[in-house]
Parts: C-alpha cells; structure tokens; sequence
C-alpha cells in the first residue's frame, strides 16, 4: 500500500539550537544559503531568523533560534527558545524536530542543553561541529558509538567548511519521514528531588494553570517554574493568579524538593551525571592537552600591556574604516543622489511633482542610501571580529569601565561605534543577549557624537567661537569647543545609561559569565551573508519609515503655495530674464530664486509652525527660522545647513565649507537689528544638536531592533527634551559668562 | 576557606560551593561550576577585573564581585 498522502500543505519544520559559539549560525546559513527570512517575534527583542533547506523528503524550513546554554530562562527573551519548542509562540506551529549544534571541541559542557531537549519528547538530530578543532586537542570522538548511546543521528560537521552537510542534509530527511523521539542509553534520570518537586505542582498547582492558561502544561515548564528561582516560567505563572495559590504552590513545591544545595545546582549535577555516563568510552582525551596557538594568541591579547595596545589598535581601526573609508563612497552616493535630482529638475516642469521627485523621493532614497557603506564597513569589520573570537575579548577588556554605569563590557563596542553612526551602532547591539543591558545600551547610543553632527558643528564653531588660544597658545578655543561636544554626549550617555539601569530597566544585574572561546579563521561566506541580511534589514525595514519622514517633512516645507503670489513671481522673474543673457542679469536670477524659496519656506506649513512655535524656543536664544532650521532636520540632521542656507535666502546648496553661509549667518540679525548668532545662540543651538535625535533612520532601526515603537518615541522624546533644557541651560549661562 | 578571587595566575582549586544570587549560580551550574571542578585563574583584565577561569580544557569569564562566592579547597598548581 502506498503511503498515506501527506498534507503537502507545510513543509516539515526543524528548529535550529545551540550554545553561543558552537558555530550554529555559520552551519544554519550553510543549509539555507540566500533563502533567509527575518523578522522579530512578538513582544520580545528576539529575532526570527528563518530558511529552506532542500532535502530528498522535500524542503525542510529551518528556523534558527538564539545560542543559548540551557533552557532556563530569566527574561522573556530567554523563554523564547521554550515556547517556541512547546509550540506555545502564537502564529508559530510547534516544530517537527529539532537541529541541536553541539561544539565537538567543549562537548560534555554542550550536552548539556541536548540533554534538556530530549526531555521536550522531538526527535533530534546532532551535529557535531568544529570536529576539527577537537582533533586539534588531541581529542577523538567515537560517533557512532556516541550516535547509538543517544539514541540520535549524530553527524560529524565542520560547518565553516561545509564538510558534513550532505549527511546531515540526509539524516534530517529521515527523521522527516520516521519521527522519533530520541531513546538514549543510559536514560536520562531526573534528580529525586526534582521529580518530587514536579509531582507536587503536578497535583496541587498545575490544574488551575492549565484552567487559566486554557491549555496543558508541558512538564518541561514546571520543570522550568520549579528550578528557576525568579526566572520567567515563574513569573508568568505567578501572573495569573489562580486561586491566588500560585506562589505558595511554587514555594511548597520547592520546600518539598529541598533547598540545599540549591535546585539549579541540583539539576545541573543530574545531568553532568548523565552526561558523563553517556560519553564515557566514547570520547578519548590525551594526558596532557596540548598547548594551541589560541591560547598562545590570546596570552598576547589579554596581556596588560600588549593586549591593551591591540584593543586600542583595533578600535582606531574601527573607528577610521567607519570614520574616513566609508567617506569616498558616502561622496559618490551623495554626487548620484544630485545628478539623479537636477537630471529630474531639468526635464520636468517646475512644480510640485518636479519637487517631491528631487527634494521628497530622490533626496529621500539617498537619506537612506548614504548610510550602506558606513554600515556596511561596521559590519564587515564587527563580523571579522566576532568570527575570530576577539568581540569576547574586547567585552572582558572593557568590562571594567562599563560597568561602573550598570552595563556590561559587550556594550562598549555597540556605544563605540556611534561616534561614526548610531544606526549601524544600535545594530551592533545584538551581541548583548540580556534585555535590558541591550535597551539601556540601544537608548543612549545615539548621544554619541555621529558623524553627521560635526559638519554643523564645524560651521557653527568657525563662524561664533572666538579665535583664542588657550595655554599659551597650545590650545584653541574652537578646537576646545568640539572637545567639549564629545565629552557632553560621552558623559551624557554614560549618565542616562546609569539613570535608566536604576529606573526604568532596573532589575537584577544580568550574571555576567562570559565564554572565551577559541579563536578561528573567519569565515568570508559567513560574513558576507551577514553583510548581505543587515543591508537587506535596513533598507527595507528602516529604509521605508526613513523615505516616509522625507516626504512628509519635503511636504511641510512646500505646501502650502498661494497661486496668485506664484504667478507673480513667475511674472517677476520673467521681466528680469526679458532684459537679456548677461552676467548681472545671471547673478540677479540666482538672488531672486533664493529669495522666492525663503518666501516659499517661511509661509509654508512647516515656516507656520516654526513662527508659531518661536516662543516656546525663545529661551533657547532662537528665532523662528533657526527653530524651522532644526524642526526640517528632524529627519536628518545634516539638512540642517541646507535648510539654513534656504531660510537665510542663500540656496540649499550650501554646505560646511561655505563662507557664504558662515558670513550670512554672522550679519544675521533680529527684527530690532542686534545680530541673531552670539555666542551663546551657537552654543545653544550645539548643544541642541548634540543632544537631539534628528534622526529619523536612527529612529527607525530602534523600532526594528526592539520589535517596538514604544522604544523608539521614548528615545525620540527624551532626547529631544534632553536637548531642549541643555541648550536652555547653556544659553542662559554663556548669557551670563559671556 | 580560599575564595576564587584570591588565586594567583596558574593557580587552581577544587570547587566546594557556590554562593551567588541564584541567576548566577544557576548561570555556573549550567556551565559546569559545580561541587569538585576543578577551576584555575588564568589572568585577570588589564584593569583589574573581570577574571578569566580555566575549567574542563575552556575558558570564562566572570567578575571578581562573583569569583568571592566560589570556594575552593585543595588547591593545585602555581608558585
């Protein structure tokens, strides 16, 4: 008889787990290549990482979840991994089988999360990775002896190689077609206590959570609620107040299973026990391991001396490819943007749509466009990183100074990046897997000083800071001055960041026990990859909100328009081209463009709410077309001198470079002729600038990397609300100084 | 009894009990920091803190504020 027809509805689904660092991410875009989706699951900051994978039993989707060292979970995020197991993750079908990565070289350490999967009852498949690195050391594994002890399919991998693919390619394929749950020898025994434990919220808790909840309890999330003391099965059980038992239930429960030594402690050494028992006389270890060169590597990396010098090395490395590599194609991006934009503006009539095609879309896309390189070089360079190793050793550098603001040394690359970008920056973030050091981390990013900042700093400094050297000469005033603006956004950060880890993400600090693991060849397909789904994500994701802020502000900026006064401007204009071509007749066209464009800003929506809005900037020392200036460059900062240059009747084309704009803005004055930039409107309106976040791809990769707007508006308003009393501040002081 | 922040580089001890915040003993659990590992003190950070710990052929690391909590006994290596 033929087999029954399966539903060819849905392919077979396998979930892809593994410790940090056995290599999970490198064999998972191995089997799926290019055909990668990803997205965020709801209400948590994990991402869904998923892709086919063909096979002889017909395409298999493989969904990649986050390394993890066990299945305990402290955060919703940890628990992720669980629910997602248990079939509990809504709008996600429980898998079919599971895909655990275990490293070869660290095997009884990476059992030990396989030794809580099989407790989940799916059929697993292991791939034994980095079997390379194993026989380096002198140690020998007995697969299939290994294979028949678990009761699994173990395949021998090196994914950075794609060694073992085909075989583990097959062996998915049949369990695809025979499900089985795997049967180790010896079993698995659950530590008396716990079983106990289990049994007691079995009969005295477990009803009435299954009658909350509306569905049953798998074992493995009693489990989870009995040992994890504070973890997250508790706390969502304890959340829905059945019979108002639920922590006494907990409590009884973990009083009847014994408190000393603790439970954790207890279930670790049950399957430790287990552990040993199923690799003994399977795995073979020399007397006296070899001395690796990873070890001599990293003697040299961490050293006082010699490690502290590469760091620096490194991170000056970082910082120039961000800083100055990504600048020639930033030029050439820019330069395709403008030739696009008057390639448009010289075919089409003037008007409105010639106008949202140049300065809404054009401009728009290339607002989006211009970050690629940057992120692009971050990436590379933090991918090389990662791969080889050294992002574990740069977080045990720097660990020391970050955590005197409550974070954790992973956090230092991440805030370091933002002195170039904070987009790619708050990216870069992923590699703090606890929450709420991540979020910290992703908020206070962008006070660092971005790249884009500087050109308005250069203009403001050049043109209002006095030229005065300080130190006999040694030091300037304006070269002091930008000092300063780094240090105000450094310090800042650091001070939002200790003020958000004692309020609004207070908590626990998060265990700070770092993996160093071996270094190793990255791999260049790994990275490329890498590369390749970032920009995907960001153009994309961020890239459509970011094209969407354009437009809206290019509409605010030109709309409305009054028809009569546009003919007559028309009419105007005509009248000056009627007096012939000439040199002063070219120049006067130029000036009468520029000061059409400043009437057409100052009485569209956006110069109406910037008039409108003038007193409530007044005590910043602005008026209302420095406070327009700063509201177009919401969506990005740098507009800021274009917007100026139009505002002050100067063109757009203006950039920090320009005298023009420096010496329009120096002669500025108020309606009573006292100049409009003191020295304290620039200080101001710097200040303002390097503690706003006029960004709105900044804006828009927060809300993808927290899954959130929530996130996203909170770092938009307490950024801008920062920016607005520190500029008041300043104000009124150098008011006072000056 | 000697505490896993008192090593000397090269030193190593034998674990007799953990005491942390139960995230963190349940942290070194998983990972292998229980009753009769043997650790070692490879190096501490330039600046001091964290550590970094030898165990089982691997390396980790953890805070000096966390290493107070790891007793050991029987200690071996270093001079």
């Amino acid at each position: 008889m033929a087999p029954t027809a399966a539903p060819a509805a849905r392919p077979l689904r396998v979930a892809v787990l593994g410790n940090p660092n056995a290599g999970k991410s490198t064999l998972f875009n191995a089997l799926t290549g290019l055909s990668q989706k990803v997205g965020n699951y709801p209400g948590v900051t994990v991402e869904r990482k998923s892709g086919t994978m063909a096979s002889d039993a017909g395409p298999l989707e493989l969904v990649d979840l986050p390394g993890t060292y066990s299945l305990a979970a402290h955060s919703p995020d940890e628990m992720v991994a669980v629910d997602l197991l248990l079939g509990h993750v809504a709008g996600e079908a429980r898998p079919d089988a599971l895909l655990a990565v275990v490293d070869a070289s660290n095997l009884e350490r990476n059992l030990y999360l396989v030794s809580q999967l099989v407790e989940t009852g799916l059929p697993i498949v292991v791939a034994l990775n980095m079997i390379d690195v194993a026989r380096a050391r002198g140690v020998a594994i007995d697969v299939a002896k290994l294979s028949e002890r678990l009761g699994a399919p173990i395949v021998a991998t090196r994914a950075d190689k794609r060694t073992g693919l085909d075989e583990l390619r097959r062996a998915l394929a049949g369990l695809a077609r025979r499900p089985a749950a795997p049967r180790p020898t010896p079993p698995y025994r659950e530590p008396d206590a716990i079983a106990s434990g289990i049994a007691q919220l079995e009969r005295d808790a477990a009803p009435a959570w299954q009658h909350a909840l509306g569905r049953p309890l798998h074992r493995v999330e009693l489990l989870r609620a009995l040992v994890d003391v504070g973890g997250h099965a508790e706390t969502r059980l304890a959340a829905l107040g059945a019979n108002g038992t639920n922590g006494a239930a907990l409590a009884a429960a973990r009083a009847t299973a014994g408190a000393t030594p603790p439970l954790s402690a207890v279930e670790a050494q049950g399957r430790y026990r287990w552990i040993r028992a199923l690799v003994a006389g399977c795995v073979e270890r020399p007397a006296t391991p070899p001395v690796s060169w990873s070890d001599r590597i990293d003697a040299v990396l961490t050293h006082r001396v010699w490690g502290s010098l590469a760091f620096a090395g490194a991170m000056l490395l970082l910082f120039q490819s961000i800083f100055r590599w990504a600048q020639p194609a930033i030029d050439a991006i820019d330069a395709l943007f403008s030739a696009a934009g008057s390639a448009i503006a010289t075919r089409l009539p003037e008007g409105a749509l010639a106008s949202l095609l140049v300065d809404g879309v054009i401009g728009g896309v290339g607002a989006v466009v211009v970050f690629l390189p940057q992120i692009l070089l971050l990436f590379l360079f933090l991918g090389l990183l990662e791969d080889c190793g050294y992002m574990a050793r740069a977080a045990f550098l720097m660990d020391r100074l970050m955590a005197r603001v409550g974070l954790s040394g992973k956090s230092f690359i991440p805030m370091l990046s933002g002195f170039a970008c904070a987009v790619p920056a708050v990216m870069a973030t992923r590699v703090i897997e606890d929450r709420r050091d991540r979020l910290a981390t992703i908020l206070v990013t962008p006070l660092m000083t971005c790249s884009a900042r500087l050109p308005v700093y250069t203009i403001l400094i050049a043109g209002f800071v006095p030229a005065r050297t300080l130190l006999g000469g040694l030091v300037d005033l304006s070269a002091l001055t930008l000092l300063g603006l780094y240090v105000l956004g450094i310090v800042t950060a650091m001070a939002c960041a200790l003020l958000f880890k004692k309020t609004l993400l207070r908590g626990p600090p998060p265990p700070f026990v770092l993996e160093l693991p071996s270094y190793k060849w990255p791999s260049p397909r790994v990275i490329g990859l890498r590369l390749l789904d970032r920009a995907k994500a960001f153009l994309l994701r961020a890239g459509s909100v970011i094209l969407a802020m354009s437009i809206v502000i290019w509409a605010a900026g030109y709309f409305p328009r009054d028809a009569a006064q546009e003919r007559r401007f028309a009419a105007e204009r005509a009248a000056i081209e009627a007096r012939g071509p000439s040199e002063a007749v070219a120049a006067e066209l130029v000036a009468f463009d520029e000061a059409t464009a400043a009437a057409h800003l100052e009485q569209s929506a956006l110069g109406r709410v910037g008039r409108a809005l003038e007193p409530a900037f007044a005590p910043l020392g602005w008026d209302w077309r420095i406070t327009v200036a700063s509201l177009a460059s919401f969506p990005a900062r740098e507009v800021v001198l274009a917007t100026l240059g139009t505002v002050f009747s100067l063109g757009s084309d203006v950039d920090e470079q320009s005298t023009d704009l420096r010496a329009t803005l120096q002669t500025a004055t108020r309606p009573d002729g006292s100049p409009l930039f003191t020295l304290p409107v620039a200080l101001s309106l710097m200040v303002f600038f390097a503690l706003c976040c006029q960004c709105g791809a900044t804006v828009a990769t927060i809300r993808r990397e927290t899954g959130s707007w929530g996130w996203a508006w909170f770092t938009f308003g307490y950024m801008t609300a920062l920016a607005y009393a520190g500029s008041c501040a300043i104000y009124h002081v150098a008011r006072v100084w000056a | 009894m000697v505490t896993l922040d008192q090593l000397r580089p090269g030193q190593g001890g034998r674990v007799v009990r953990v005491d942390a915040s139960p995230a963190m003993a349940q942290r070194l659990a998983e990972m292998g920091v229980l009753e009769g590992t043997l650790l070692k003190l490879v190096r501490a950070a330039p600046l001091g803190d964290p550590l970094e710990i030898e165990l089982e052929g691997w390396f980790l690391s953890i805070r000096k504020a966390d290493a107070r909590g790891v007793h050991l006994g029987e200690l071996v290596g270093g001079s």
